[in-house]
């Protein structure tokens, strides 16, 4: 077994008592249940030759009994061993969890959520199987063939070997069918999730659908989809339907010689007829394990590719971590005095640089706002500072010391960041802004969060005010109303540094301005860095920077870089002529 | 915690479902009776084995008969081959009857979803609809072919042991019969706590798949605020309940199994002590002995193999009650009954449509459009919209400006029939959208929104979607004309280039040029514009603002505006203002007002007035 396996093994030895205790009740469970049809034999023999009543109540006393004791033992058996992989997955889906914790932007922009969604659920259900299941049976199915093969050879040895005759075909149709179905089944499941694509296209983009009349059209690409879906599991269907009979049928050829040969030697004496009847019975028990040992390899087969699967994941390297820190940056004041030396930072795996030689300094309490087209590297620079992907060393620091040497919770403590496109969680709306302050914050600090962020209006209007829920991802809220909690829950970690990031592109003029207003007296003493397009937002800066193709074309106060004739000039004359046109 | 749909799991039998259920079977009788044969038949075949070792041990061992014992072999193989030709039949006709049901069933499905009202979207986000077409229907699948076909199975294998056994001997069979009390009582036993405990795995489930969901798409969110820790500890305890609750299922797993197998044991044991007695007083042959052990081992398999089938069916029964909740769904909007000229069966606006009397029709077939006295309220109560009237003739340009929240996009669900009006009425040409059919009120539309929506597909495909009619030319000059034909010959298969998820390889500006496109391939009377909020850069900015005049040239337009600067030149403007129409003129009357539009073009250019 290779790396994966060894890294499996941790967290299964932390069970090893269980397992031992498990695997002993398993031993003992395999034993009881071929000691049964041993009974039966000699109860048989004893009649056919004339026993007394006495001892039929001793054999029918000794089958219940033995299947008592085994029933305990079975009980035990499931309970401990089925319980343990119980144990190893709630382990195995922690360490998965705090491990995407640790990992950051760059790796959730490279995945898609299904897909993590689905090692964390399926894949490890596999690899749950593969450590529970998969191992009590192998044990309950191995130890049951040996014991019984030999038994059965102590009773008629050819007639073990003719009655084993049939069973490589079986192990081998098990092999053969258990990997084709898999396949089949793999492109079924492929096909499903093109069937939920159309789906979830359409559905989502119903008006669309509607306003351009199109329904008839989704609905006959749904059923191309729904057909092929349906194609492709006929062809599955065709080989469960001759894998499982052709099983019967192998397994039945057994049977059939052994009743054939078998009844010639009780009639020649070489065998009673109580052993033919044990016998039989223990023929019956292998067909079990024949059919468990293809089943148990396609459990380890996925099991294992699952486990590698999530071990992707659990052993990923998270690229941002506390691995630089220094006393320096354990020790730093976080006042909200930002630097960029020579910043130059291209992303991981793509050549070209997003951003060029930029330098910048920003003192403690300034205004700072960042102008450029789309694509200029505004949200890249600022998305370094609570390195939501890692600077380059020594370019990036906050009150003079990089900011890869600050704790991540300390710098991610002292920035409060608004994104482009905000993220809510379903809860209430209240619990939306108070995400940044760990202890119970006061209600009127919440309040006071909300009125700066223009949210409080909007708010009083719901029935439930703060106690609103709102949807996942904060579907009930338009997208100015979720783009203002994610402000208020900015603002109400009293960050020192502000960072928003065309945080208010869905709200309107009017408000952008009253909520621009409030923020200006709640920013006096904090650092603040805007991204915007229109002029109106930037204009009252304490400095702005014109960003081009990654790097700082232009630096100054609005008045200076209207005279100074650049892009940023250009801009604002664009502006002004939209008015003179507007006048005329 | 709000408890979700996907949550609730009602009975493992409902009988109103179950019948709603078999009906999909009807068209499939044919199929379904051939399976059932199969099914009876195979049983049937099954059953006679032991009684073929009976008849060996009595008749031919006992007598050293061997021809006779050739012949029981033959036998046994001939019932071997045709066991196996009928699993084979049974197997192929069920799960393809079932997957024929399912395939009818998601069609129907999807066909109600394509009908059903927007608001009915509003409320349900669609990765919850799209689990009522995928992982519902196929939960259903699994009864279909698994779970119920399997139990009839298991039901007629056990009727017939009973019958062979009780043929064979009448006494015997009582005796072996007497532990099936105790069956029954464990069985129930074992199925009222599982399913009891399967409802709370699912639960949670559920609860630990939302959780990932929501904290992996909100991962960025979760660490800058430094939520990690409590996100951890919140994951443990849905983590953590997930596993007891699995361990609490284990224990009646491990308890039924064993149990059953004891009962079995206690079967046999009965039939060795009296079945014993009776061969030792001569009353019953040897054989029947042997073969009753046989047939009481293969008694308890269908026991145990049915209680696992209880936790499909229960699954089946919340899938099935989830979906038939979709299709009860009642479509609202739907197009009206004067569409083809017919006043039949008009109950259901019947005041409305008898008062309102056509006023003025201008000539058919224009695209002239009057909104009169038209309020509307999402929820009950809460209006929108309030008495709103205007009119827009045809080729005539309308802008509508407001705050956010001022009713302007609802204007345009109205117009377009996503909703319909609460008071009042919408007349197209003279006639009530509600009278028309509503593919006839939409096609004298092209409607662009602020987010476009692209399909997997090509370029091409996302310009005409489902429109054989437009072809690849009409494509081609529609693109020309809203400068979209630029990118586009840029990428590597042109129109033909596949666009990526969602459009994610484009720029939010070319996604806009691509719908302009669309709309202008469709070649609609009235174009409806929800302008994009979303700001692009200035060159992309001039392209969108060319090729929208292009689009609005000699064609009537309704646009919804949020830079002012947009609808300058528009032939109206309607100014909203929480609901009502507050304004509405040319652009220079209403600055001459000084009303609220003035108010709203002040603050829009402010920062110009200083410089």
């Amino acid at each position: 077994m290779g790396p994966a396996f060894r890294r499996l093994l941790p967290y299964v030895l932390r069970y090893r008592r269980r397992f031992a205790i498990g695997l002993t009740c398993v031993v003992i469970t395999t034993a009881i249940q071929l000691v049964s049809p041993w009974v039966l034999k000699y109860a048989i023999d004893d009649i056919t030759r004339g026993a007394t009543r006495q001892k039929l109540a001793l054999y029918a006393a000794l089958l219940v009994g033995v299947a008592s004791v085994g029933a305990v033992f079975r009980f035990l058996m499931r309970r401990i061993l089925i319980g343990a992989s119980r144990d190893i997955e709630y382990d195995v889906r922690n360490a998965f969890f705090a491990r995407l914790q640790q990992m950051p932007l760059g790796y959730y922009q490279a995945r898609r959520t299904g897909d993590l969604m689905s090692r964390a659920t399926n894949d490890l259900n596999a690899v749950r199987m593969m450590i529970g299941p998969a191992v009590m049976y192998s044990t309950n199915t191995i130890l049951m063939f040996v014991v019984a093969i030999g038994i059965m050879l102590s009773i008629d040895t050819r007639l073990t070997l003719i009655a084993l005759l049939p069973l490589p075909l079986v192990s081998i149709s098990v092999k053969y069918f258990g990997s084709a179905i898999h396949k089949r089944f793999e492109s079924i499941q492929a096909q499903l999730s093109d069937l939920s694509a159309v789906v979830q296209e359409a559905l989502a983009g119903v008006r669309v659908v509607r306003a351009y009349n199109q329904e008839p059209h989704e609905i006959a690409r749904f059923k191309a989809a729904n057909a092929e879906y349906v194609r492709r599991n006929r062809v599955l269907i065709r080989l469960q339907g001759l894998f499982y009979p052709s099983l019967t049928l192998f397994l039945g050829f057994g049977a059939v010689l052994v009743l054939w040969l078998g009844s010639r030697e009780v009639i020649r004496g070489r065998i009673t007829l109580g052993e033919f009847v044990a016998f039989n019975g223990y023929l019956v028990m292998l067909s079990w394990p024949m059919i468990a040992f293809g089943w148990v390899t396609n459990i380890l087969q996925r099991g294992m590719a699952s486990w590698k699967r999530m071990l992707e994941v659990i052993d990923a390297v998270p690229a941002i971590t506390d691995d630089h820190v220094t006393e320096a940056g354990r020790a730093a004041p976080l006042l909200g005095a930002i630097e960029l030396r020579h910043l130059t930072f291209a992303y991981p795996g793509s050549g070209a640089p997003v951003l060029a030689d930029v330098s910048l300094t920003v003192s403690a309490g300034q205004t700072v706002a960042l102008v450029g087209a789309t694509g200029s590297g505004k949200s890249t620079l600022i998305s370094l500072l609570p390195r939501l992907h890692e600077p380059p060393p020594g370019t990036v620091l906050l009150d003079g010391i990089d900011v890869r040497e600050i704790p991540l919770a300390a710098l991610r403590g002292a920035i409060g960041f608004v994104p482009q496109e905000p993220f809510l969680f379903s809860d209430t709306i209240a619990a939306n802004i108070g995400f940044g302050v760990h202890d119970e914050a006061p209600e009127n600090r919440m309040r006071a969060a909300a009125a700066v962020a223009r949210l409080d209006k909007d708010v009083e209007a719901f029935p439930a005010a703060y106690d609103t829920v709102v949807g996942e991802r904060g579907i009930t809220l338009s997208g100015g109303q979720k783009q203002r909690t994610a402000l208020a829950r900015a603002i109400m970690m009293d960050p020192r540094v502000l960072i928003l990031d065309d945080a208010l592109s869905a709200v309107d003029t009017y408000t952008e301005e009253e909520i621009l207003a409030r923020l200006r007296a709640v920013m006096r003493q904090r650092t603040a860095i805007i991204v915007a397009h229109r002029v109106s937002t930037v204009r009252e800066a304490d400095l702005i920077c014109v960003l081009d193709k990654g790097r700082i074309v232009e630096r100054g106060r609005h008045d200076d870089l209207v005279a100074h004739g650049g892009l940023y000039a250009a801009l604002y004359r664009k502006q002004l002529l939209e008015e003179e046109l507007a006048a005329s | 915690m709000s408890i979700h749909d996907e949550e609730i799991l009602g009975k493992a039998y409902d009988a109103r479902l179950m019948r709603r259920l078999l009906t999909y079977l009807r068209p499939y009788t044919r199929h379904v009776a051939l399976a059932l044969a199969a099914i009876i038949s195979a049983s049937v075949l099954q059953l006679s084995q032991p009684y073929l070792m009976k008849l060996a041990i009595d008749r031919y061992i006992a007598t050293g008969d061997l021809h006779g014992l050739n012949r029981i072999a033959m036998a046994f193989v001939a019932i071997l081959f045709a066991a196996f030709a009928l699993d084979y039949i049974q197997t192929w006709t069920l799960q393809m009857t079932g997957q024929r049901i399912m395939f009818d069933l998601r069609m129907q499905v999807y066909g109600h979803l394509q009908r059903l009202d927007l608001q009915f979207y509003d409320r349900n986000p669609v990765g919850r609809l799209m689990t009522r077409v995928t992982t519902d229907v196929d939960v259903l699948n699994d009864m279909f072919t698994s779970g119920v076909v399997s139990i009839f199975g298991d039901v007629f294998t056990l009727l017939g042991i009973m019958i062979v056994l009780i043929t064979m001997d009448w006494r015997l069979a009582l005796v072996a019969f007497s532990v099936l009390p105790l069956i029954v009582i464990v069985t129930q036993w074992f199925r009222r706590n599982v399913r009891e405990s399967y409802r709370t795995v699912r639960t949670w489930i559920a609860r630990i798949n939302a959780f990932l969901q929501e904290h992996i798409t909100g991962m960025p969110t979760v660490q800058l605020f430094r939520r990690e820790r409590r996100a951890y500890e919140r994951f443990d305890g849905i983590n953590r309940a997930h596993r007891d609750a699995n361990v609490d299922s284990i224990f009646y797993y491990a308890v039924f199994y064993p149990l059953v197998e004891v009962v079995g044991a206690l079967a046999s044991a009965l039939i060795i002590w009296y079945g014993g007695g009776w061969t030792l007083q001569g009353t019953i042959a040897i054989g029947s002995l042997v073969a009753f052990l046989l047939y009481s081992q293969r008694f308890f398999r269908p026991i145990s193999d049915m209680s696992e089938k209880f936790n499909v069916l229960q699954a089946a029964m919340a899938s099935s009650e989830r979906i038939f909740k979709l299709l009860d769904t009642p479509v609202q909007i739907t197009s009206g009954l004067g569409a083809r000229g017919s006043g039949l069966g008009s109950q259901e606006r019947p005041m409305l449509r008898a008062t309102h009397a056509p006023s003025a029709r201008p000539d058919a077939g224009e695209g002239h459009i009057a909104f009169e006295q038209v309020s509307f309220a999402y929820n009950p109560g809460e209006y929108v919209l309030r008495d709103v009237s205007f009119e827009v003739r045809p080729g005539e340009r309308l802008g509508i400006v407001g705050a956010t929240g001022a009713g302007k996009s609802t204007l345009i669900n109205l117009l377009l029939r996503f909703y319909d009006v609460t008071e009042g009425r919408i007349l197209i040409d003279g006639r009530d959208v509600r009278d028309m059919e509503l593919a006839e009120v939409r096609r004298l539309f092209s409607l662009v929104l602020q987010d476009v929506h692209l399909f997997s597909g090509t370029i091409a495909d996302n310009i005409r979607l489902g429109e054989r009619s437009i072809d690849d030319e009409r494509v081609r000059r529609a693109a020309q004309a809203v400068h979209a034909d630029r990118f586009v010959q840029a990428l590597p298969l042109g129109y033909a280039s596949p666009v990526a998820e969602r459009g994610a390889t484009l720029s939010v500006g070319q996604k806009q040029l691509l719908s302009f496109a669309r709309a202008l391939a469709f070649n609609p009377r009235v174009l409806v514009l929800d302008e994009a909020t979303s700001s692009v850069d200035t060159e992309t900015e001039l392209l969108i603002r060319d090729a929208l005049h292009v689009l609005m040239a000699g064609r009537t337009t309704i646009a919804i505006a949020h830079r002012l600067s947009t609808i300058q030149d528009m032939d109206k403007i309607l100014v909203l203002h929480k609901g009502q129409l507050r304004e509405s003129g040319r652009h220079q009357d209403l600055l001459a007002q000084r009303g609220i539009y003035y108010k709203l073009y002040q603050l829009q250019y402010r920062d110009q007035d200083v410089g």
